[in-house]
């Protein structure tokens, strides 16, 4: 097997607050192949955006961030300086954001923002850098693409607003996209489009995606991996058949219990809950962050907790099969 | 009724400092603000005790003694910061001169502040033509000048500290008016307002108990930042001689008093001309502190 | 399940809102109808899912429910008692909002002793006395510790403001409570404890919703009737059986299409639906949907659709009128 393009061990994130510090992301690590999807879900404060943003080196300057290891493509992202940080963003590195509108300089018309990086970073002259722009505003699916480019931002809606950002963030042909929440704020039908659309020129241009998104649903059909994120941890790894087929850890399988499926669910029944909120991550976190909200709960969660499970699919669980043998209603 | 499991250890984590609590630990980790406070605060009791605090009649004349310097130039501790070119003790008139700075900037402030939030408030709240109406009258007045307009009705209708404080209060809600209308709109636009609303709580309920509380802290920005202006404008009205009329002990008579002599005596001018800038640096100060401790909408 | 009409709690009769928009400085203002023509009954303790895209005027009928906007023409009837003709105090006993974003629907300046009791106060019911006993107990109903009436909306977590603003709709105990996206804005686990919750009340006191979400997946779950609205028009309604099992309007399948179960393997659908939602100052001739319609024809184009009865509902589609000149045969 090839080496893989992303490479991350032991990320860890330390905010300084108030009262002490708040450890938001503690020690994960994952791989991410060229052309393989990797989903990131989890529930706010789970630190899924803040690992984002710390690939990209754009954590906020009292922000520290530490890992063993983040290797993209040969390059070292933890010793990379600036200057080289921006080389690779919009580069080799493309984001998305949630929100379009605040991503978009409403000042500068959609050709003069899609044609920016591109003639910051490659040498093409404007006529070529405009052909590109219209040729991806057309791949995705915008129509009457050549006289968009004189528009502004605030002509368009959201949903073409996202795709002028998707089209943005291919500009450069990048290896790797980070999506965070990139369908969150639309409307389930444009959703839809969407997924398809990243997923599609991701399969077509062999790109790496890493999506960041709260929604199980999204997940499950665009992940080739998928990592369940709480309280700064990664729970739960594994392909998403894996994952969905067969979640171990009890906050995966609460997780899919509170959703309802349609077809499955009785209509009007019970959905299945998962007590308490997420505790704070202010001074030392010990054992499983998830014994607090956890069914399954032993005086061993306190401790050091292993990481079970074969081959990809992995998941940090004092239960030799996680939640499994315990919850015989499979979820 | 198993409704929902009240022993949610969800509910044991409500830990948080109330926002009583916060704005307290915000106030008093702010210098500025501190500062600002313990000077006007000062200022403010000087004013009210004046004549308990002063050594000397502000008014009392003493041909004897005039132009006096300060102890720090060599003068005598009978008067401490000399006396004035009528022989009136300096440290006095100043005393009683603070009464009248605050006085002015207290109910100009609060007059335009009643007049521009009214309006403000309702341009926001009601919009349509109500707000046309009001952008209008913004507009109208931002067309005056201030100084001018004030001059010319003081000459008109003959100087005195009412006349003053009545004009400059119905000169400067502008700045209220144009404030309080954009936080109405934007606090309008909450649902908790919808909420007051659907409940059936009538228009001023919803004006007085859901918006006002909400748009308070910008309102208090501006009281401070009017008061400073009206209290600047106060003194160069009196400067000009259109102001406060003698003999009452204003920081900006008292600095148009001064001037004749001020190449010979440079304390006459300096000395009410410092306090006065120390009166409105501490007011500014406390309107940016107030802004900075009020302004974040302490949500997590 | 089809009850009748004459125990409908509410009731709207051909409900239009109409609003003029200025385009641009000096435009001249165009009529923009958010409501169109929506005729609508709410049988007593059922729950009407309404569905739609954004700017679809789901949230304009919300408004013109809870006497927020009036309507520019039509009928809202609760009880059968017009809503022109009651004041506004007695309509607030009888419908009650909970809104989507619990961070913007509580006051933050008030304590929530103050936010729940806020009805009693303004309705004024009993004394200072019954309002604490009376916040208690809903506090309760909803999950809640009577400690939280002392604390403020910044010390609590969504799910949990989304309690106190359940517990203040419900305090004056009233018959209808608009949901508008009560849970869009919350975790997906916190997200289920508000639908059980929810679910719960309606049981316990014969509420009845009218649950306005984007979210198919819930509203299958927690509705008993589902109406699909589409720039101002309700273009399908039907028995939550008869909508998610047997869809007929090419909208409600799209929608329906678009929902993401989360089940590996599937893939993402392909809903075919064109891209952009029609600008409702501008909407589209004829049947509002056939630019996007997957069915269009040239009829489609010409002529709207009229309102069809189906065995569990109705629906605006041509190719359901059996006199529409339209057949399969001609799809375009």
């Amino acid at each position: 097997m090839d080496k893989p393009l992303l490479s991350v061990r032991n990320l860890t994130i330390d905010i300084p607050v108030g009262g002490g510090t708040l450890h938001a992301v503690r020690g994960i690590d994952f791989d991410l192949n060229r052309g393989e999807t990797l989903c990131i879900v989890g529930e706010s404060g789970s630190g899924k955006s803040l690992t984002s943003l710390a690939l990209m080196g754009l954590l906020g300057k009292n922000i520290r961030r530490s890992a063993d290891r983040m290797d993209f493509d040969g390059t070292d992202l933890i010793t990379a300086g600036p200057r080289k940080m921006r080389a690779l963003r919009g580069g080799r590195i493309s984001m998305i954001f949630q929100e379009p509108m605040t991503s978009l300089n409403p000042a500068y018309t959609i050709g003069d923002q899609l044609t920016e990086a591109l003639l910051l970073h490659r040498k093409v002259g404007r006529e070529a850098a405009r052909a590109r722009a219209v040729e991806l505003l057309e791949k995705v699916g915008i129509t009457a693409a050549e006289s968009r480019l004189s528009q502004y931002p605030h002509q368009l809606s959201g949903g073409l607003r996202q795709r002028v950002m998707i089209a943005m963030a291919l500009m450069c042909e990048p290896e790797l996209i980070i999506a965070d929440e990139p369908t969150t704020a639309l409307d389930v039908t444009i959703q839809a489009q969407i997924l398809r659309l990243l997923y599609d020129l991701g399969r077509e241009m062999n790109m790496a995606m890493i999506l960041i998104t709260h929604d199980l649903g999204v997940v499950a059909r665009v992940a080739d991996k998928v990592a369940v994120m709480y309280a700064g941890e990664l729970v739960e790894t594994g392909s998403a058949q894996e994952v969905f087929g067969a979640p171990a850890h009890p906050y995966t399988r609460g997780l899919l219990r509170c959703i309802p499926l349609p077809g499955k669910t009785e209509r009007g029944s019970e959905l299945g809950t998962i007590p308490g909120i997420v505790p704070s991550l202010i001074g030392d976190v010990e054992g499983c962050a998830f014994r607090t909200r956890c069914p399954h709960a032993l005086p061993e969660c306190r401790a050091e907790i292993p990481r079970r499970g074969a081959g990809e699919h992995l998941f940090r669980c004092v239960h030799p099969d996680g939640a499994v043998s315990a919850e015989d209603v499979p979820a | 009724m198993a409704l929902t499991e009240s022993t949610d250890p969800l509910l044991q984590e409500i830990t948080g400092p109330t926002p009583g609590q916060m704005l307290r630990k915000r106030v008093f980790g702010h210098q500025g603000l501190l500062f600002g406070g313990i000077v006007l605060g000062i200022l403010l009791l000087v004013a009210i005790f004046a004549p308990l605090l002063a050594p000397h009649d502000p008014y009392a004349q003493s041909l004897m003694t005039r132009m006096e310097p300060p102890v720090f130039l060599g003068g005598t501790w009978e008067h401490p910061l000399g006396t004035d070119h009528l022989g009136r003790d300096y440290l006095s008139r100043l005393i009683y001169g603070a009464r009248v700075s605050l006085m002015i900037g207290v109910i100009a402030a609060l007059i335009s502040g009643v007049i521009g939030t009214a309006m403000g408030v309702a341009a926001g709240y009601f919009g349509g033509r109500v707000d046309m109406v009001v952008t209008f009258l913004i507009n109208v007045r931002l067309a005056m000048p201030v100084v001018l307009v004030a001059l010319a009705v003081v000459a008109i209708l003959g100087g005195s500290l009412q006349v003053v404080i009545v004009v400059l209060g119905l000169l400067l809600w502008d700045r209220f008016a144009v404030v309080m209308r954009a936080s109405t709109l934007q606090v309008r636009g909450r649902e908790y307002v919808a909420a007051a609303r659907a409940i059936g709580a009538s228009t001023p309920r919803v004006i007085l108990s859901e918006i006002m509380p909400n748009i308070a802290n910008n309102l208090i920005v501006v009281v401070t930042l009017e008061m400073a202006h009206a209290i600047l404008l106060e003194a160069a009205l009196s400067f000009l001689g259109l102001g406060v009329q003698p003999p009452t002990p204003s920081w900006g008579l008292m600095v148009s008093e001064g001037k004749n002599m001020m190449l010979f005596e440079p304390w006459l001018v300096l000395i009410p001309g410092a306090v006065l800038f120390l009166l409105v640096l501490a007011i500014n100060l406390m309107g940016d502190g107030l802004r900075d401790v009020t302004a974040p909408d302490n949500r997590s | 399940m089809s009850q009748q009409k004459q125990n409908a709690v509410l009731e709207l009769r051909n409900v239009t809102k109409t609003y003029r928009v200025k385009q641009g400085l000096f435009g001249k203002a165009r009529p923009l109808t958010a409501v169109n023509d929506v005729s609508l009954s709410l049988p007593r303790g059922e729950v009407l899912g309404l569905v739609g895209e954004s700017g679809c005027g789901k949230s304009t009928l919300a408004k013109i429910l809870l006497g927020l906007e009036m309507p520019s023409s039509g009928q809202v009837l609760v009880d059968g008692q017009e809503i022109g003709a009651q004041d506004r105090l007695s309509l607030a006993r009888r419908i009650q909002p909970i809104f989507q974003d619990p961070y913007s629907s509580l006051n933050p300046r008030k304590s929530i002793f103050d936010i729940v009791s806020l009805p009693l106060r303004v309705h004024g019911v009993g004394q200072q006395a019954d309002w604490d006993r009376e916040v208690r107990k809903i506090l309760d109903i909803v999950g809640l510790p009577a400690r939280v009436m002392n604390t403020y909306p910044s010390q609590m977590s969504g799910g949990q403001r989304q309690r106190v603003a359940i517990a203040r709709a419900l305090i004056m105990k009233p018959e209808i409570v608009i949901c508008d996206e009560p849970t869009s804005a919350l975790d997906v686990s916190v997200q289920s404890q508000i639908l059980n919750l929810l679910g719960d009340l309606r049981r316990e006191f014969g509420l009845t919703y009218l649950f306005i979400s984007h979210d198919l997946a819930v509203v299958e779950h927690l509705a008993t009737r589902v109406a699909v609205m589409y720039l101002g028009r309700i273009v399908e309604e039907a028995d939550v059986a008869g909508l998610f099992d047997a869809a007929r309007h090419p909208y409600t399948q799209a929608l329906l299409k678009s929902v993401l179960t989360p089940e590996p393997g599937l893939g993402v659908p392909d809903t075919q639906l064109g891209m952009a939602y029609p600008n409702p100052i501008d909407p589209p001739s004829g049947c509002h949907f056939h630019p996007r319609c997957p069915m269009m024809t040239e009829h489609c184009r010409k002529v709207a659709p009229r309102s069809l009865p189906t065995p569990q509902g109705r629906v605006e589609c041509h190719l359901f009128d059996p006199e529409s000149p339209m057949t399969k045969a001609e799809v375009a």
